[in-house]
């Protein structure tokens, strides 16, 4: 090795280093987050009493933390993290900076997937029916963008407008399950939709989280991969990547991740479409640090919007998709403004 | 040796490729040449995997190359599109990085490391290695595309027009470039070439497609005759010896005989295997 080709080595291993360490920094920023939004709330408990109710049963206190505080903020975590990392590898398989669960109707089809097993199965299902009902719908929706991707070869546009047509088709569907049915089912539909991250409870954060962080780790594992494949199919096929397996399972897994996020808080649309393009203007493409740093900068901006909506208004709660579109949306466009690279 | 043996591939209904057969022998460069649609980015898309064939195989050092894992053949053959679409664009060293796919499991390690500048260095492309593709003349970037075919360290290399978005001068230095790679570590090479003065100056065999179907194969001498380039791309040409290279200077188009007709190539769109 000599002089150049060392700096050169030298200069790569620099900026891993720098992801890494924004990867550490948004990671130890999400714990301030949750913790932030642990100590706020509307009964105005103190700093100190919120870490004793934490750690012992203090009666009252006790249950506002870990029955309605802690619950929220975790979900608040899972569902982020969730769009965040669907977003990436949904924008990574299709190649397509427009990709994410909310434009490609991913989203709105495991909403409608959730809504219907509401309905259907009243008030006597159990919790992982509408999971899997949210899977389900989301997997099949995948699938067709998929489809069309494949047999028209189609280009980002006809992808989008797929993906566009989906989620109006599935909302639709949604509205109709709505209007056939009875006012409780109305009602139950209505609260499931507003009432977002409210409504979690330990055994929904449990399948939530099985659904979220189980792909997780696969996606991962394949994160070079996704890397080729931004240079095309032909350049990841000609380096020995199976591009259409690659493709399938990544499809199924970021299906499921999406249903996982969505199935116990409604859809929230703008984090998986925003988080990994922030990461990616900051951090570069390279997937092994994009997906997780995607997934942790989408349970930031999620956790955050919760903690804002719970305060601003206090006692009234902002539903969680409104705040997100508000600080995310500004922040989007400032980076848009900013940035000196083309990314996509 | 590097052995296509009688390979069809079809388009739908439509051939596309008919009984091709070809040998690379490490060391040398073989060209293909024809005219436009003839078939030669098909030919080499079949032999790096990326087409399936309907008929034929090829053979690598012996080993039957439908019988390979991917990663496997990647690890033989390196293959240098014309030129890549980008999204979300990598840095010229990561792009070049990436060339080690084939042995990098879940992350790259010191050695690959190493590899990836060594030749980011050979192609003097150092002063670039931290600027994004996309920020590249259609010349830098091609050699990029070389450089990560190189970093696969295969024993034969399929370069699509390597010449295609380049200058005089950067033409002159990336097939400099090819054939003393090809001499110095043995390696096979089969570039499809648009440039009958060019391949013929670079190629120790020349393999001519027309509509499909192997016209010619040979020496450049052999293969580039008048008679040759008049059947084929319906032009007329003079071919002489100059400074020592074969000199092709097309002259007019010549009269094209009812019979030839004009056949439509069809276009062949990517598929996944």
């Amino acid at each position: 090795m000599n002089n150049i080709a060392d700096d050169l080595c030298r200069g790569y291993k620099a900026r891993a280093d720098a992801r890494a360490l924004f990867l550490a920094a948004a990671f130890f920023l999400l714990l301030t987050a949750m913790a932030i939004g642990l100590c706020i709330g509307a009964s105005g408990m103190e700093f100190r009493e919120v870490i004793a109710s934490l750690l012992k049963d203090t009666g009252r206190g006790h249950s506002i933390i870990w029955m309605l505080r802690l619950p929220r903020i975790v979900m608040a975590m899972l569902v982020g993290f969730g769009m965040g990392l669907a977003g990436a590898v949904f924008q990574a398989i299709l190649r397509n900076p427009l990709a994410s669960p909310f434009t490609l109707g991913v989203g709105s089809a495991a909403g409608f997937g959730a809504v219907s097993v509401i309905l259907v199965f009243g008030g006597g299902f159990q919790t992982w029916y509408i999971a899997c009902g949210a899977f389900l719908f989301s997997l099949i929706s995948a699938a067709l963008i998929l489809a069309v991707a494949k047999m028209k070869r189609a280009s980002s546009e006809t992808m989008i407008l797929t993906g566009i047509a989906q989620m109006f088709l599935f909302s639709s569907l949604t509205s109709l399950l709505q209007y056939m049915g009875t006012m409780e089912q109305v009602h139950e539909v209505v609260f499931w939709f507003f009432g977002s991250l409210s409504k979690a409870g330990w055994r929904e954060i449990g399948l939530a989280a099985a659904m979220i962080l189980l792909p997780f780790p696969a996606l991962l594992w394949r994160a070079w991969d996704f890397n080729l494949l931004s240079s095309g199919d032909e350049s990841a096929l000609a380096l020995g990547v199976n591009v259409k397996r690659l493709r399938m399972s990544a499809v199924v897994a970021a299906s499921l991740v999406t249903a996982g996020g969505i199935c116990f808080t409604g859809v929230i649309g703008f984090v998986g479409l925003v988080a990994p393009h922030i990461t990616r203007m900051v951090i570069g493409n390279d997937h092994q640090f994009l997906l997780p740093a995607s997934g942790l900068v989408g349970a930031l901006i999620v956790v955050f919007a919760d903690t804002l909506g719970r305060t601003v208004w206090a006692p009234q709660v902002i539903p969680i998709g409104i705040v997100t579109s508000f600080i995310g949306v500004p922040f989007f466009f400032y980076l848009l403004m900013k940035r000196t690279r083309e990314y996509w | 040796m590097l052995k296509v043996m009688n390979l069809y591939f079809n388009y739908n209904d439509t051939r596309v490729l008919e009984g091709i057969v070809a040998n690379v022998e490490k060391g040398r460069v073989l060209s293909i040449v024809g005219p436009n649609g003839t078939g030669k980015t098909t030919l080499l898309k079949c032999i790096a995997g990326i087409l399936k064939p309907a008929a034929g195989t090829v053979v690598i050092d012996g080993h039957d190359a439908d019988g390979m894992a991917r990663r496997e053949l990647a690890k033989h053959l390196g293959y240098v599109p014309q030129s890549m679409p980008v999204r979300f664009p990598a840095t010229v060293f990561e792009t070049v990085l990436a060339g080690r796919r084939p042995y990098i499991a879940w992350r790259p390690s010191r050695d690959d490391l190493e590899r990836t500048a060594e030749i980011i260095e050979e192609m003097n492309l150092a002063d670039l290695a931290m600027r994004d593709i996309d920020q590249l003349s259609g010349g830098q970037a091609q050699k990029v595309l070389l450089a990560r075919a190189l970093a696969q360290d295969t024993l034969y290399l399929l370069l699509d027009e390597p010449t295609s978005n380049l200058d005089l001068r950067h033409e002159l230095e990336m097939l400099e470039v090819i054939i003393t790679l090809a001499k110095r570590k043995d390696m096979g090479v089969l570039m499809a070439m648009h440039d009958l003065n060019l391949s013929a100056r670079f190629s120790d065999t020349i393999l001519m497609l027309y509509q499909g179907k192997i016209f010619c194969s040979g020496k450049p001498s052999e293969a580039m005759t008048p008679e040759n380039i008049r059947e084929v791309y319906g032009v007329e040409a003079a071919v002489r010896q100059e400074n020592g290279y074969l000199q092709i200077q097309p002259l007019r188009c010549a009269d094209l005989s009812p019979s030839r007709g004009n056949r439509i190539p069809p276009y062949v769109k990517d598929q996944e295997d």
